[in-house]
Parts: C-alpha cells; sequence; structure tokens
C-alpha cells in the first residue's frame, strides 16, 4: 500500500511537471505574439487537454490520445508559420510528439510531374515530418478539381490514409485563406472529417501591428522616435488599405527598408561620431520615405530617394 | 536452417517495438536507414532489392516502420533486413544491418564439392531456394 | 666519457679531433622548433649517474641520427645541421626520480619512403645500448602525413573487412584453436568447424602453429577450409580462419599464403617474429591478392613491456598500421595479458582512427594524423570470456575481434555451444547498448536475460562469471603536460 501511495505521489508530481512545462510555454507564446487572442485560447484549450489526459493515464482512466490534425486559416502574415513552430515545440515538450519538429511542404514538395511520382514525393515528406509536425502552406492547391487527372488528389489521398493510421506518430497543419480552404473541404470532405481543430488567425489591429513593429525593433536594438511612431501609424493605416497587404510581414519588409534609409542617412549627414543614439533611433523620414506615402496631398509627402 | 547473417540473427527474432529501438538509435547517430528484401539469401549476395530509396531526411523511426509494414505486406516470405549507413569521412559504410523478416521455411544451402589435384576441393555454396526461378522461391514452402 | 660540463665550444673547436659532448655537436637545441615534416620521438632517458639529462637526450639524438664516439671531418662535406637529430626538450618525468622524457625531431631526409625496417634501424638501431644510459624507452613517435603517405597502409582495413565479410554494427568473434600444439589436422579441422558453426565468425591459427611433426601446414589448411566451408554452408554466413603462413624463409611463406588464397581463404595471418619485412611483403601480397592479413604480435612483450626501457606498444601499433596488416592484437583491458586500460584504449585509438590527439592520461605523447589511411582491426585476446560481454563492449567499442579461445573450446556442453554463447552475449549487449541501456553498470543483468532463453549463455556465466586477471598492470601512463608542436 505504502509504495502504491509513494508511486502516486511521483506520477502527480510528474504532471504538475508537465503543467509548469504547459504554462511556460504558453506564456512564452502570450510575450513573442502579438494579439491572436482566439488562437491563444485554442493551443491553451489543446495544451490542457494532453496535461489532464496524462494525469487520466496515471489513474487508469481511458484516455484515447486525442487527433491533433489542425487547420490554420487566415490572411498572409497572421502568424500561421510562427504558432505551427511554436505548437511543434509544445507538443513535444509535452510528450504528445516524439521529436518536435516543423516540417513546411507546399504542393510542389508532394505532387510529382508524372504518373507515379506523386507517391514517392508525399510519403518522403510525410517520413522526414514523423515525430513531429507537417505544415502543408496553401494546401487548397493539391486539389484541382478542373484537372480531372491531377495527381494532387493522389497526394490526399496518402496524406489522409496516414493521417488515419500514424496519428501518433506526426501532426497535420493545413494552412491557408479561410474561404479557399472552405471550398477545399466542400470537395474533400475526408480531410475535413479528419481535422479536429480549426484555428482562425485575424487579420492584425493598427494597434497590433504598431506593438509587432516596436517588438521586431527592440529585437534588433532600434526604436522610433516620437516623431517616426506618428510617421509608421499613418504608414500602415495606408497600407492596410492597399492590396497586397501581408500583415506583420509587410511591417517587416517596411522596417527593413526603414534600416537601410537610416543608415544612409547617418552617413549621408556627416556627422562625427555617431552617437549610440544616433544608431538606434529611427527618425520620420526612414518611414516617409516609402512608396507608400507617395501621392499624398496632406503635405507630409517626401520624394523617396 | 536459420539465416544468421545480420548483426541481430542469434536473438529471438525481434519485436516491432525492438526493430523501432534500433531504427532510432541509428537515425540518431544520423545515419541513413534502407530497407532491403530478398530471395536469394546467399552469403555473398550483397545486393538485395531495396525497398524505395534509403531515408535521408528522416529523424523518427515512425517513418521506417511505416516503409517497413509495407515491404512486409508486399513480401511476407522473403528475407527483409534494415541496414544503416554512416556516410561520416574515414567510414562511409553501412554500420548496423540486421534481419527483421524471414521465410517461415528456411531451406538452406548446399555444400559443393568438387574434387581437384592433389587432395584439393573447390566449394561452392548454393542456395536451394535459389534453384527455382524468380518469383517461384519461398512458396508453399518451397 | 662524456664531458659534461664541457664549455660551448667555438667553431673551430667543435672540428677539433678527439671526443666532445654530444651537446656541444648541435645535437641539444633547445631553441628548435619543430617542422611539419619532422618525424618526433619521445624517449623515457635513464642516464648514468653524474650525466646530466640535456646530454644524454643529445647523445639519443645523436645516435639515432648522424653521430658517432668521435669527431668525424667528413661531417663537413655534408648539411650536417639537417641531418643531425636535434634533442629540443627535455623533462623529468614526475615522481620518478632519474627518469626523463625527452623530445627528439628528426628531419624527414633521415628516412627511406615505405620502410618500417629502416624507420626502426634509424630510430632503436644502435642508441639502446648506448653505455651513458642505464635504460632508454621509445615512448611514442610523430609520424608526419608525407611520411605517412609513403606507406602503402593496411591491405584492407576496417570498412573493407566489414564490406569483405558481410558483417556490421558488432564487434567480430575469434578463437583460437586450443590446444595450440599436438592436435592432428583432421582434429584442428574438428574445432574450426564447431567454433564457426556454432557462431563465430573466425577462428586462428596461434603463433607458433606453423608446420610442426604432428601437422603439417598444407594438411592443416585443408582441413580448416573444409571446416569453414561447411560452417558457411550451415548459416548463411561467412566464416574465416586466419591461416598462419609464418616460416623460415619467404619464400615459404609466399608459397603457404598461395596455397591459401587458391583454397579460397578470406583472411591469412602472420606473426612479428617473421620481421617488418616479411609484413611489408605480405601486406603487399594481401592487397593485391583480396585477403585479409592478421598479425600476431608474437615476441613484442620482450620489448614493449618493461617501462623504462623498449619500445612502447603504442610505437609498434602506429608502425604495424603502416607496414599494412589488417588484424593486430592490441589488448584487452579486462583478460589475462598485461594491458593498462588507459594504455590499451590509446592503442586503440591509434590503429582505429584518422586522426589522434595527443593525450597524455592514455600515454598519447603526440598528435597523430593519418591522412585517411585505413584503420587497422584491434583484436582483443587472452582470458576473456562472456561474461565480461559487457566491459569489452564498452572499453573496446564495436570495431574489434574479441577473441574468446578458451571462452570457447573449454565450454561444458562443447565447442559450438561455448560459440553460440558469445555471439548471443555479445548480440544481446550491442542490442542493449543501442536501446541507450547503460551497459557498463547493467550489463550482467542484461547477460542474466538473455542466459534466461539461452541455455549455454546460462552455463558460461555460471563457469567463469567470476573469472578475473586482477593484477597490476607495468606500463602505465605518467600523465606529463603535452607540450605542442
Amino acid at each position: 500500500m505504502a509504495d502504491n501511495v509513494s508511486m502516486l505521489d511521483t506520477e502527480t508530481k510528474h504532471t504538475e511537471g508537465l503543467d509548469a512545462i504547459a504554462q511556460e510555454m504558453l506564456a512564452r507564446l502570450d510575450k513573442e505574439l502579438v494579439g491572436l487572442k482566439p488562437v491563444k485560447t485554442r493551443i491553451r484549450e489543446i495544451a490542457s487537454l494532453l496535461v489532464i489526459d496524462r494525469l487520466r493515464r496515471e489513474h487508469g482512466l481511458v484516455a484515447e490520445s486525442p487527433s491533433l490534425h489542425m487547420c490554420f486559416t487566415g490572411n498572409p502574415g497572421t502568424g500561421k508559420t510562427t504558432v505551427a513552430l511554436r505548437m511543434a515545440e509544445i507538443l513535444h515538450r509535452l510528450g504528445y510528439s516524439r521529436k518536435g519538429h516543423l516540417v513546411t511542404a507546399t504542393r510542389d514538395d508532394l505532387v510529382g510531374q508524372y504518373v507515379g511520382h506523386t507517391a514517392p514525393k508525399t510519403k518522403e515528406v510525410l517520413k522526414r515530418a514523423m515525430g513531429g509536425v507537417l505544415f502543408i502552406d496553401e494546401a487548397y492547391y493539391l486539389y484541382r478539381p478542373e484537372n480531372e487527372r491531377d495527381y494532387g488528389q493522389e497526394a490526399i489521398e496518402i496524406l489522409l490514409q496516414v493521417m488515419e493510421n500514424n496519428r501518433d506518430d506526426l501532426v497535420v497543419i493545413l494552412a491557408g485563406y479561410k474561404d479557399r480552404m472552405e471550398r477545399f473541404f466542400q470537395g474533400n470532405p475526408g480531410m475535413k472529417s479528419r481535422i479536429t481543430h480549426h484555428i482562425d488567425f485575424p487579420d492584425y489591429t493598427v494597434d497590433e501591428l504598431m506593438e509587432i513593429a516596436k517588438l521586431m525593433l527592440a529585437n534588433q536594438h532600434y526604436r522610433l522616435s516620437p516623431a517616426a511612431e506618428q510617421a509608421l501609424r499613418l504608414y500602415i493605416e495606408r497600407r492596410m488599405a492597399q492590396p497586397n497587404f501581408a500583415n506583420a510581414r509587410s511591417i517587416r519588409n517596411a522596417l527593413e527598408r526603414a534600416r537601410l534609409r537610416h543608415a544612409s542617412r547617418l552617413l549621408a549627414s556627416g556627422k562625427r561620431p555617431l552617437t549610440k543614439d544616433d544608431l538606434m533611433t529611427i527618425e520620420p523620414e526612414e518611414i516617409l520615405a516609402s512608396r507608400v506615402m507617395r501621392d499624398d496631398n496632406d503635405g507630409m509627402l517626401q520624394q523617396a530617394s | 536452417m536459420h539465416l544468421t547473417q545480420g548483426t541481430f540473427s542469434y536473438l529471438p527474432p525481434l519485436t516491432d517495438e525492438e526493430i523501432r529501438a534500433q531504427v532510432q538509435y541509428a537515425l540518431d547517430r544520423g545515419w541513413s536507414v534502407a530497407i532491403e528484401y530478398t530471395d536469394d539469401p546467399h552469403p555473398r549476395n550483397v545486393y538485395w532489392s531495396l525497398w524505395g530509396l534509403p531515408m535521408f531526411d528522416v529523424t523518427d523511426a515512425a517513418a521506417v516502420m511505416m516503409e517497413l509494414e509495407q515491404c512486409r505486406k508486399a513480401n511476407p516470405n522473403l528475407y527483409i533486413r534494415i541496414s544503416a549507413y554512416d556516410r561520416s569521412k574515414g567510414r562511409q559504410t553501412t554500420a548496423l544491418s540486421f534481419i527483421v523478416n524471414r521465410p517461415a521455411h528456411e531451406p538452406g544451402f548446399h555444400l559443393e564439392r568438387t574434387d581437384f589435384a592433389d587432395r584439393q576441393i573447390r566449394y561452392t555454396v548454393r542456395s536451394y531456394a535459389a534453384n527455382r526461378p524468380i518469383g517461384m522461391r519461398y512458396r508453399d514452402d518451397g | 666519457m662524456l664531458v659534461t660540463n664541457g664549455t660551448k665550444k667555438d667553431q673551430r673547436s667543435r672540428w677539433a679531433s678527439g671526443v666532445i659532448p654530444y651537446k656541444d655537436m648541435g645535437y641539444w637545441r633547445p631553441d628548435y622548433e619543430p617542422k611539419q615534416t619532422d618525424v618526433i620521438c619521445a624517449f623515457r632517458v635513464t642516464p648514468q649517474e653524474g650525466v646530466e639529462p640535456e646530454e644524454a637526450a643529445a647523445a639519443v639524438a645523436g645516435e639515432s641520427s648522424t653521430a658517432t664516439w668521435t669527431v668525424v671531418w667528413t661531417d663537413r662535406l655534408t648539411t650536417y645541421e639537417n641531418y643531425q637529430g636535434k634533442a629540443f626538450r627535455v623533462d623529468p618525468v614526475p615522481g620518478t626520480p632519474g627518469q626523463y622524457i625527452a623530445y627528439i625531431a628528426y628531419d624527414l631526409d633521415l628516412f627511406e619512403e615505405g620502410s618500417i625496417p629502416n624507420l626502426a634501424s634509424s630510430i632503436i638501431g644502435n642508441v639502446f645500448g648506448f653505455k651513458a644510459l642505464k635504460a632508454l624507452r621509445l615512448e611514442d613517435m610523430r609520424i608526419p602525413a608525407p611520411y605517412v603517405k609513403t606507406f602503402q597502409g593496411p591491405a584492407h582495413g576496417i570498412v573493407m573487412e566489414r564490406e569483405m565479410l558481410n558483417k556490421f554494427g558488432r564487434p567480430l568473434l575469434g578463437a583460437t584453436v586450443k590446444p595450440k600444439l599436438g592436435l592432428s589436422a583432421r582434429n584442428y579441422g574438428r574445432v574450426v568447424y564447431e567454433a564457426l558453426r556454432g557462431g563465430l565468425d573466425f577462428v586462428k591459427d596461434d603463433e607458433n602453429t606453423n608446420s610442426q611433426p604432428f601437422m603439417r601446414w598444407r594438411d592443416r589448411y585443408l582441413f580448416c577450409m573444409e571446416a569453414v566451408n561447411k560452417a558457411i554452408a550451415e548459416t548463411g554466413e561467412i566464416k574465416g580462419h586466419y591461416l598462419n603462413v609464418t616460416a623460415a624463409t619467404m619464400e615459404e611463406i609466399y608459397e603457404r599464403a598461395e596455397f591459401a588464397k587458391e583454397l579460397g581463404s578470406v583472411i591469412i595471418m602472420i606473426d612479428l617474429t617473421a620481421g617488418f619485412s616479411a609484413i611489408q611483403s605480405m601486406a603487399r601480397w594481401a592487397r593485391r591478392n583480396g585477403v585479409l592479413l592478421h598479425l600476431h604480435r608474437a615476441g613484442h612483450s620482450t620489448f614493449t613491456r618493461q617501462k623504462n626501457h623498449g619500445v612502447s606498444f603504442r610505437v609498434l601499433a602506429k608502425w604495424c598500421r603502416l607496414m599494412g596488416v589488417d588484424h593486430l592484437h592490441a589488448g584487452t583491458i579486462v583478460g589475462k595479458l598485461e594491458g593498462d586500460p588507459n594504455n590499451v584504449s590509446g592503442y586503440y585509438d591509434t590503429l582505429r582512427l584518422d586522426r589522434v590527439e595527443p593525450d597524455p592520461s592514455r600515454g598519447l605523447y603526440f598528435e597523430q594524423d593519418w591522412v585517411s589511411m585505413p584503420g587497422v582491426m584491434p583484436v582483443a585476446s587472452g582470458g576473456i570470456h562472456a561474461a565480461q560481454t559487457h566491459l569489452l563492449l564498452h572499453y573496446l567499442g564495436e570495431d574489434t575481434v574479441l577473441q574468446f579461445g578458451g571462452g570457447t573450446i573449454g565450454h561444458p556442453m562443447g565447442i559450438a555451444a561455448g560459440a553460440t554463447a558469445n555471439r548471443v552475449a555479445v548480440e544481446a549487449m550491442v542490442q542493449a547498448r543501442n536501446e541507450g541501456r547503460d551497459i557498463f553498470h547493467e550489463g550482467p543483468e542484461i547477460l542474466e536475460r538473455a542466459a534466461r532463453w539461452c541455455k549455454p549463455l546460462r552455463q558460461a556465466l555460471d563457469l567463469w562469471r567470476d573469472v578475473t586477471f586482477d593484477f597490476q598492470p607495468t606500463d602505465t601512463p605518467d600523465v606529463v603536460a603535452t607540450p605542442v608542436f
């Protein structure tokens, strides 16, 4: 009896350790990723399920290992790949997947050019992903109903088979635009039924994008002057209204260009010596020189150099 | 007759869990793993048929086990071995190789002796199964 | 005879007739920086009373290169600075008063390409009998890459041997036929057959199994090859027997080797007593004929064992790799023959690795770059048995031949059962190691578990479990801080 009790104690402790890991991972997610509330909520739920399942198993209760195949929908730059990367890590740390690596694939990696080419290609990718997470970006390109002999269907069938038979060996995450993904599922009900978690990534608000920008800059040891901050907000508002806006990705690109201009300005200024402050501070002209700010009539127009 | 080629032929047949552990050991060392099968187990038959290509970028044994299952399904009564290859400099050879499937009945080998001058004998080892044509070997315990 | 307090001579007096200290003849060069192409030796020097260590080191450098006991004017017809051995450093051996490690560099020009007899005659030819020294030992030798490249190296090497035998992932298993003298050829072959069919990869002649009245070589070869081929057919595995080709003359050695090849043997063996030239010849023959070459280090302990005098086995191991053998006995750590664990691990690295780093704790004085020369398979032989399998795998790794002679043939259920016990023990241990078990500590338990279904192993463990040979080794490393060159 005494033995049993002590055993139970260690197991509970073990699970508590698991819980601590889950908390730590979620806290990190919170810190690293701005916004994405519904996404974080869902990840929290999945993590809780895994912790509780472990505890149930230790008490001899049935705890069938859950199916964790997922679908991430949302516009470009909303953090789908980043979350997938974190998800792979969380699943590994919580003991669900053995390796915790993420393999990213698109149609080109899975579908072949000729008869008999697709199956080995798809299997190759699946095998590489085993023990971790397979992330298929723009998964709907696998399905081309307009072409009856498209090899994409073959890839889908192999995917389905492995998603069903090797549930313990890998997690598949499909990702893409929401509307197209919905159409894809309509044409592939089998796929839809095997995916338990549909997570929608909302577009970021202006405030969130500002926060993201500051986070990105801080990580690279830059900062915005107060005037530059205003300019950036204006920039973001305009950029969002333009086509091909890609949320955080567009922000990253804009900041990369700002760094270039910052460097050119400093060298051209002739000011010597340059202080640490000079080297760190982004000024409005770095932002306003952007093409996005052209064709403007509010007096802040600057010619891009 | 019990063919004793391979790293673990003197142990009881490895269970799938045991096979998985050996494969994982190989993958953890960065070795690529291949599945090979044959109906001609002559000790000097080096080139068994490859089941697909050697698996180069795989990290988890599940991937190999999935292929092994399919290979077994296709060749239930043939010899199948798993070979792990170490490409590191100075080695560049097989690092581990063990049989994971064998025919229900292993007829073994005939030792043929040809007399030669001065009491010398020339030896030839011949697999009984390989006397039959390809595709007919190891059928009905043949 | 040596003037130990001699003052530095000027150029004229250097060449005056008579006897002057070696130190003053240019053999002591504390400022010398060895070149990448120099052969560098570490000698353990025990000078006679009153001989200072630098002079002793210079004397060794002199006597192992250009010098004689007196001044010769004919030196001046040469670029003698180039040819002089240069003692450049002397360190006292910690804890052993009276002993010093002398470092001497030799220009590559001193040595004939690809000739171990020449290298040996140069370095250890005369100097070991030098009266001014009580004792002298060659501890280690750094062989520069350009010199390494002039040697053939192992006829096949570890990688090729495994590919030839189709055996991977575990130590190979062998045994020496016992009794090594007296069996008739027919009875001898029986031992070979039983051991191979039971699970060994190799059986082996012993060093003195040559061609005696009770069993002539040709008969032995015929019966052994019958045994080998029968075992191959029964197991479906490639097997071999090291047929010893050692004989009185090269002509006879070649004759025996040719016959072994004709009979289809995958391996032959030769003894160290046959001499360096014979070994180099056979290494070339072995490569040309696709036959593995096993070397028995017969006689080596006469000069390798004593710590203060002779040649360290690690030097001999290097020479053997250069000479081109495929197998070399290199110690067991746990068996009945001399072998300090640290030293032995140094020998194994010297034989197997492509690059060996200096490591005083394992007696390795120098780095050694083998510039891709294939490795020699080390053979562990002498008083080892199945109950030590975990220790052997732990210490020696898997690229080795474990030879359980008595441990196979002395099995109560017979030779084949003994062979099976050994093979099961090795496979079970490799399996456990690969599964991540701590074999060093859990080894006995792993063997016990295998013995539950393997009766021959059960009996082997019961019989030999407590047999150990626990004596103080004679040759141990001193742990001198290794200088970097």
